[in-house]
């Protein structure tokens, strides 16, 4: 089936490897992705913590240009894109917006948006994830981190339970992975104020991973390009702030899925990582 | 009301709750403090007013002390106080509208270098549509006269092609340009209307 | 021709300050029917009164109209008045100008009409009016009581001692309710065994009470002085007669079942008496979980028991009884804890609601008094109680308040300070309601004397940490976020309406809240009495309450139905419903329609065809007088008496006068 396919700014470059594997995971499993022409920045966090208007703006031009593209429905893998597009459709459709000459409201308000594990659970399946898995991730116990933004706030994700979501889990189980119980899915990692404050973000970097540790996780498996940054390039610190090895690889899910796949990590973008990821190719 | 201190009795703005409460489309008197959003605010250890005692001050009308405090720029809008609030009261939307109002007064704000990062942020979406991070982070160091932060991880980054020295430009950019100007002439500012849950 | 006498009142300035009164009373006197027409300042005062009974002496009147102020408020006033001067009470008619007219309009002239107009209506009503007459009705001096918590043993015990017989009827297997769960009862600390069971064995022995536990009430039907019951006695398997309770068939027994008595703690056996005091002390099986009744084997409990009371042939006995009154106190439940994501979701074993905390610490509970972790049985170092888990809450749980958790909580707390010494006991609040006897200073004993931590503020998440339970917190009063790493957590759950509530307001006639609790007639005037006449409401089953409250209240309804057995017979309603059996096609839509089942079938032999045929009737002494089947009635052949058609086409006549 074909879906809109709005990579958002990050898919381009620090989540590359994010881009790189969703692609092909969902290649194959059947789900085409028709990138929207001439999208822009959704406008992130930055946006909405200073402008509303500037918020709903940014992001609802992308809608409508989807729909102008006929395309009823966008897949956007980073969960903030995904939170913006959502809350954009919701209040087009509610209070209506300004938007520039050319760009149909109306339209926008109409298109739905996906992340990527409601796509990968609700419009690909687990039967097909289960037939594509040539090389199950036996023996792998992934940390499933949720963070804050595919299921927070829940009247604008409407996806998943917001307090014990399992959605991840089903898929990483779907491929053979084991993931681990833990209780850290959904504490923020800090997101930009990994920039701004990076002590905070440090803080509460080293809570998450501490824990996934303690669980017996041998890596991470994410969903949002922010959670990977932070886990991944602030790792060390955390590490030091802990007073302890962490040694976590922090991976996309597409990138454990696209292993099970048996696509080859370069394809995956797998060597891109601040921790080493490659090893996870080495030993499934 | 005021509030009796030895250096001047400020006095309560009362219109401010309204405003707030107009502006972000939540119930502000519902509040009744329970605090649940501040036990599960990521940064509240880190912030001068918890997450409760930022929405008491509003009810007080004590605007000043809001605008100028630290927890509004150090919330990440995680939504964790917005999931499990009781009275169904969006916290973080409340955080949104409330650094938006913080911007517009003028008041200084207590953590300058994130409104600096989401204006630089915004500046270079403006200029070509989508954001690169080099010149992002570039400017942000030398803005927050720190040019070597984190200059061995962008240099690790680059290494494995995660940053991208050249910025791709949107095609209409006009258009988004335009969506700038739309966000600025509005001067009462949209009022957003709850959108709860199907 | 009608005589129709009119007063106009002023209520001091309440009418004449915004009604021309004069003017009322002289367009008044012109109208058809009217032969006298006069005013006062307070119409209902005793010289007022003895105006209207003068006039209608000197003036031969044969009806009254008086406009003042609201009927709910005087109408009976004025009747009781013309039924002292010798009229019919109900050719009594009231124009509402104060309420409906001089109280919500200020233009004077516009007032001024509106309140001839209404009074006009009232004239046109009453000039069609007839004398009605209410009958009477026996009662069966008889109550049942639906519940055997303390709220049913006390008001059964009370109603008992006054000399009527009373049968109760509870569900469990023994009478006891909640009370019988508690261990220590707040503020005294008496133990609730201690005073609840000598109630119980009361109740068991009274003459005048029976006592029908393991049992249901199936069907109600009638009305106040005359209800007709059918109960179900369920098979206990057990007869009663022959057990002597000895406990060997519960000792044998092989099946073990999660206990409800022990709020899901312990277990119980599929023969069983629910705690060892029960009343009567008689096991039941519970079939559901029996081996003899799901796979036909075993049969050990029959095989063990000296007495040979085992039957497991017994059936249900079906009874049916008369009443004259019916007191329900069937209780309430208790919120899932499930509903809580972020605090567990029931998932540990460490997370407790209170009610099972109660039977930690009580002696004959599944840890026999010892305040023990579910995970390992080790004493707790670190206890933290949250209250309003599910009360006060829009979005999971009630708005309401509880009530009951601040008091019992506390209880607990000091429950734990006393038996264990070296415990750190932290409570997490809102606001601390003690507002009772004693209360506060039990709430602050707690705080001050022994050292329990209070905050103020909610939790927002509770998660393992190791063996114990972070708890993330927060003060609202200093602002800050807390973390307490625990050994066990109690939740103290909301208080809820039952599951099956709906089914039974239906089956009583009773209303209920948006919440489920049994709407009482007025929340502050008729608190234990049903709208609907005979059926009395006492206890939880009306909203959250604490035992001092129920006793009260369940006292009340006693007092309230010794009201009614003193006399003989009741009065009916003189503004009923009545057929014109002549127009009556016998379609029945009336008596689906009647929300008290007050309308019959009846079958008649037809004046003219001389062939029998099924008209409706009304049953005189039920009809309340909604006039609900009058206006379902495609033949109009209803009519409602003191309200006819007639009458208000009259009214409506009179409204459009020249």
């Amino acid at each position: 089936m074909k879906i809109g396919y709005y990579p958002g700014c990050s898919l381009h470059a620090t989540a590359k490897e994010f881009d790189l594997s969703t692609r092909a995971v969902c290649a194959a499993v059947g789900l085409e992705l028709v990138e929207i022409e001439d999208w822009n920045c959704c406008g992130a966090s930055a946006a909405h913590a200073i402008s509303d208007d500037l918020a709903v703006g940014l992001a609802g031009r992308n809608l409508a240009l989807a729909a102008q593209q006929g395309l009823d429905a966008v897949l956007a893998p980073c969960a903030a894109c995904f939170g913006r597009l959502k809350y954009a459709a919701q209040h087009l459709a509610a209070d209506g917006a300004e938007l520039p000459a050319g760009l149909d409201a109306r339209a926008a308000a109409g298109v739905r948006v996906h992340n990527i594990l409601d796509a990968l659970l609700h419009l690909a399946g687990l039967e097909r994830i289960r037939e594509a898995a040539s090389k199950p991730l036996a023996g792998l116990r992934p940390a499933a981190y949720y963070g804050c933004l595919l299921v927070r706030p829940p009247q604008v994700a409407e996806f998943d339970d917001p307090e014990n979501p399992t959605s991840m889990e089903q898929i990483l189980g779907a491929v053979g992975a084991e993931p681990v119980e833990w209780y850290h899915r959904l504490e923020c990692c800090g997101a930009s104020l990994a920039v701004t404050n990076t002590p905070s973000a440090v803080r509460l970097v080293a809570e998450i991973l501490g824990a996934a540790k303690a669980a017996g996780a041998d890596c991470v498996a994410v969903a949002c390009p922010m959670c990977q940054t932070n886990l991944d390039t602030r790792q060390a610190a955390a590490a030091a702030r802990l007073g302890e090895t962490l040694d976590l690889p922090i991976v996309y899910i597409t990138e454990l899925l696209g292993l099970a796949f048996g696509i080859t990590p370069n394809r995956l973008g797998l060597g891109r990582h601040i921790v080493d990821a490659m090893r996870l190719a080495r030993s499934s | 009301m005021r509030f009796p201190r030895s250096d001047g009795s400020p006095v309560a703005d009362l219109t401010f709750a309204e405003a707030v409460a107009a502006r972000s489309g939540e119930n502000i008197a519902a509040c009744y403090q329970c605090a649940k959003c501040t036990a599960g605010c990521p940064l509240a250890p880190d912030m001068d007013l918890a997450p409760n005692q930022v929405l008491r001050c509003v009810q007080l009308g004590m605007r000043d002390t809001v605008l100028a405090s630290s927890g509004i720029w150090l919330c990440t809008t995680c939504a964790t106080c917005a999931t499990r609030c009781p009275r169904d009261i969006d916290l973080a939307r409340v955080m949104d509208t409330l650094r938006a109002m913080a911007l517009e007064s003028g008041v200084t704000p207590a953590q300058p270098q994130t409104p600096l990062f989401y204006r630089l942020f915004l500046g270079l979406v403006r200029r070509g549509g989508r954001l690169n991070e080099v010149p992002l982070m570039a400017a942000y160091g030398l803005l927050t006269r720190n040019p070597f932060k984190d200059l061995l991880l962008g240099q690790k980054m680059f290494v494995k092609g995660k940053l991208n020295p050249i910025a791709p430009k949107v095609r209409d950019i006009a258009q988004v340009r335009e969506i700038f100007a739309i966000s600025e002439k509005s001067t009462t500012k949209t009022q957003r209307h709850e959108v709860k849950g199907s | 021709m009608r005589r129709v006498g009119v007063f106009v009142c002023w209520c001091g300035s309440n009418i004449a300050k915004t009604v021309d009164v004069a003017k009322v009373v002289a367009e008044a006197a012109k109208l058809p029917g009217v032969v006298y027409a006069t005013d006062y300042k307070y119409m209902c005062s005793e010289p007022g009164q003895k105006m209207i009974q003068a006039a209608i002496q000197e003036h031969h009147l044969d009806a009254v109209v008086v406009s003042s102020c609201s009927p709910t408020l005087h109408e009976s006033t004025f009747q009781r008045c013309i039924a002292d001067a010798g009229l019919n009470p109900y050719v009594f008619q009231m124009a509402n100008i104060r309420e409906q007219c001089s109280w919500v309009h200020s233009d004077r002239d516009l007032a001024t009409a509106k309140a001839l107009d209404q009074t006009a209506i009232a004239v046109g009503t009453a000039t069609k009016g007839r004398p009605l007459a209410r009958s009477e009705v026996p009662i069966t001096k008889r109550a049942l009581v639906i519940g055997a918590g303390i709220a049913g043993i006390q008001a059964a015990l009370d109603l008992a001692e006054a000399g009527y017989p009373v049968t109760v009827v509870e569900r469990q297997p023994s009478i006891g309710g909640r009370m019988a769960q508690f261990d220590k009862t707040f503020p005294t600390m008496d133990c609730a065994a201690c005073i609840l069971t000598p109630k119980m064995v009361d109740a068991a022995k009274h003459p005048n009470i029976t006592l029908l536990t393991w049992s249901e009430v199936e069907k109600v039907a009638g009305y106040v002085g005359n209800f007709e019951v059918a109960i179900r006695k369920r098979a206990r398997s057990v007869n009663a007669e022959k057990c002597i309770g000895c406990g060997v068939c519960e000792e044998k027994c092989p099946s073990k079942v999660t206990s409800e008595f022990d709020a899901g703690l312990g277990t119980r056996k599929a023969i069983f008496r629910p705690f060892p005091q029960a009343v009567p002390n008689v096991p039941v099986i519970d079939r559901d979980h029996c081996r003899h009744f799901q796979t036909g084997k075993c049969g050990v409990c029959a095989k063990v028991c000296p007495a040979e009371a085992v039957d497991y042939d017994q059936g249900d006995e079906l009874l049916s009884e008369r009443f004259g009154a019916i007191v329900v106190a069937t209780g309430c439940d208790l919120y899932d804890p499930a509903r809580m994501t972020e605090y567990g979701g029931g998932r540990f074993a460490d997370i407790i609601t209170g009610a099972q905390f109660e039977r930690l610490v009580n002696v004959g509970g599944p840890t026999e008094g010892h305040i023990v972790r579910l995970s390992d049985h080790q004493a707790p170092k670190t206890v933290v109680f949250i209250q309003c888990v599910g009360s006060r809450d829009d979005t999971k749980g009630y708005p309401y308040c509880s009530k009951v958790c601040c008091m019992y909580t506390a209880k607990h707390a000091t429950l734990v300070k006393e038996k264990l010494p070296g415990c750190e006991v932290y409570v997490f609040y809102m606001d601390i309601r003690a507002a009772g006897k004693g209360y506060e200073e039990f709430v602050r004993r707690a705080q001050e004397d022994l050292g329990v931590k209070y905050l103020r503020g909610r939790v927002s998440r509770i998660y393992p940490a190791g063996d114990q339970l972070r708890v993330k917190g927060a003060d609202s009063l200093a602002g800050v976020a807390v973390e307490i790493d625990a050994d066990l957590v109690v939740l103290a759950t909301a208080l809820r309406a039952r599951d099956d509530v709906a089914a039974v307001a239906r089956m009583l006639n009773i209303q209920t809240d948006q919440y489920g609790f049994f709407t009482e007639a007025h929340p502050k005037l008729r608190p234990v009495e049903n709208i609907f006449a005979g059926i009395y409401l006492a206890g939880a089953c009306q909203y959250p309450r604490d035992i001092p409250d129920t006793v009260a209240a369940a006292s009340a309804v006693a007092g309230k139905v010794c009201g009614l057995f003193a006399r003989d017979s009741i009065l009916s309603e003189a503004k009923i419903s009545e057929v014109n059996a002549a127009r009556c096609s016998g379609c029945l839509t009336c008596k689906e329609i009647c929300p008290y089942d007050a309308i019959e079938a009846e079958i008649i032999t037809d004046r003219i065809t001389r062939e029998e045929r099924t008209v409706a009737k009304v049953n005189e002494a039920v009809c309340q007088g909604c006039g609900a089947c009058v206006a379902a009635c495609r033949a109009a052949a209803l009519n409602l008496r003191g309200f006819t058609d007639e009458q208000i086409l009259a009214g409506m006549e009179a409204l459009c006068r020249e």
